[in-house]
């Protein structure tokens, strides 16, 4: 039995009518891009309104987490700190040039740097997100 | 450095996730408009009330 309820972003019925063209060339490049950079993979499909939103949304998110001190974590030393750093993955290249450029505390010793490393986390898996939305929009699963 | 009160971060957390969830899981304009607005009333409201409910257990 499939769920399926009117509004939901991936109908069954949107599959089966998504256009060929729609499924010519290399369809995981939105996904790629939208994680790497926010937004960017719904700017390749020329969504732009939605594309700057959640790039905005996203980008505000990983930036507050900085400015209030949060940590990037790096490294693993238990299971917390590995699904920590799953999630800042999540965020592609910000994370990657925030870590070269040293950005980020070292160590949480402050409530504020607490959240911030929660805004840093959430940011990556809203990343992610948007990332798999502009990969159902490139394959015509969502209009 | 950015010092927000808990409620100004919850405000903002609230905002921007619900912006995502809003695009990202409905179709229509019109639909992703109010499912933001629902998921920002869920997080503050939730918030809001879990919070009242930590004070009184701490009491």
């Amino acid at each position: 039995m499939r769920y399926s309820q009117k509004g939901m972003s991936t109908e069954p019925n949107k599959i089966a009518d998504a256009p060929k063209e729609s499924q010519q060339g290399f369809v995981y490049l939105p996904l790629i891009a939208g994680w790497l950079v926010p937004g960017a993979g719904h700017f390749l499909l020329r969504k732009w309104g939605r594309g700057a939103l959640l790039a905005a949304s996203i980008l505000c998110m990983f930036v507050l987490g900085l400015a209030m001190q949060g940590k990037l974590y790096g490294g693993a030393h238990d299971i917390l700190d590995l699904l920590s750093m799953a999630g800042d993955l999540g965020n592609g290249l910000l994370y990657i040039v925030s870590r070269v450029l040293g950005l980020g505390a070292d160590q949480v010793q402050i409530t504020t740097a607490d959240w911030g490393s929660r805004f840093i986390v959430v940011s990556g898996l809203l990343n992610v997100i948007a990332a798999v939305d502009a990969h159902n929009l490139r394959t015509g699963r969502k209009s | 450095m950015f010092k927000p009160s808990h409620f100004a971060a919850v405000v903002l957390f609230a905002l921007f996730a619900s912006v995502v969830f809003g695009i990202t899981q409905r179709q229509t304009p019109r639909a992703m408009v109010r499912y933001g607005i629902y998921c920002f009333v869920l997080f503050v409201g939730s918030a809001v009330v879990l919070s009242w409910i930590m004070f009184f257990i701490a009491r």
